[in-house]
């Protein structure tokens, strides 16, 4: 099987990231993986965070509702409403974390392209302000938890910067 | 500027395929706005103006040497754009992997499946 493409990630404009990812899978394959919680459970969440909730009404005016722990006890939610979802190739939701760790509401665009039997993945995530799209990665949060666990050098050169 | 002020001129410097394209050509060795300007279709001025995009950024300084004051790329901002976005990768590159196996195993389910049907049928 041939390896997957690296994903890749770019900023656009001031307030979006794009995200792009290839999957050896049909679209409808990936899209039911995202939109499905028995499945969503299977490989969602940041490093270190494994999702112990996952709720979903995956159609337009639906919603969704994950919530995460850590190893060392930790939980996170995820609350998120859909405004699109056009299986095979779309989905539109905002969502916002319990904690509210990325500055207000983000948009979320996740789009599925086929190609030869594989997919190509964009997410776009909206942030509410620049400030918000730059510090996010650097959150406690978004490192796993790093703090916590003694990755003491990644957060000094966090600090650094 | 702060760390978010920073990656936002970086980023907007970057948004352009012209700076795009000075960055590359100054990546190996330092030039002139002559030198840069020759192999582009376009006016000195206009390669001026993106330059100063690119110095405002801090990817770009100018030397003083007598007349020519030659065009120097600057490293660091790229490093720190890069490191920036390596947090990303970092954040959703295991849970992609992770995903990448799924859909390994259901393809795997899948034909397993459409074999015992097509069994059954015989």
């Amino acid at each position: 099987m041939k390896k997957p493409d690296p994903l890749q990630v770019n900023a656009h404009g001031d307030r979006e990231i794009v995200i792009t990812r290839h999957f050896n899978a049909p679209r409808e394959l990936v899209f039911d993986a995202w939109t499905t919680p028995d499945l969503v459970v299977q490989w969602f969440g940041p490093p270190d965070w494994k999702v112990t909730t996952c709720e979903m009404d995956a159609r337009a005016g639906g919603g969704y509702r994950f919530v995460m722990e850590h190893d060392s006890g930790a939980r996170m939610g995820i609350t998120g409403r859909f405004r699109e979802v056009e299986r095979p190739y779309r989905m539109v939701s905002t969502e916002i974390f319990d904690e509210d760790w990325t500055g207000g509401e983000t948009l979320i665009t996740n789009e599925l392209e086929e190609r030869n039997g594989r997919t190509i993945m964009t997410m776009t995530i909206l942030y509410g302000s620049t400030e918000a799209r730059d510090m996010v990665m650097t959150s406690p949060m978004a490192q796993g938890m790093e703090l916590g666990f003694g990755r003491l050098d990644d957060v000094l050169e966090t600090t650094a910067l | 500027m702060n760390i978010s002020e920073r990656l936002d001129a970086t980023f907007a410097a970057l948004a352009d395929p012209t700076r795009r394209a000075i960055l590359a050509r100054l990546a190996s060795g330092d030039l002139s706005v002559n030198e840069l300007a020759e192999p582009f279709d376009m006016s000195q001025p206009a390669i001026s103006k993106h330059l100063k995009v690119l110095e405002r950024a801090g990817l770009v300084s100018r030397t003083v040497d007598g007349q020519r004051r030659p065009c120097h790329m600057e490293p660091k901002p790229l490093e720190e754009a890069n490191r920036w976005l390596e947090k990303y990768r970092h954040y959703w590159e295991p849970s992609f992997q992770r995903l990448d196996s799924l859909l390994e195993g259901l393809q795997s389910k899948a034909v397993h499946a459409n074999v015992q049907a097509k069994g059954k049928k015989r």
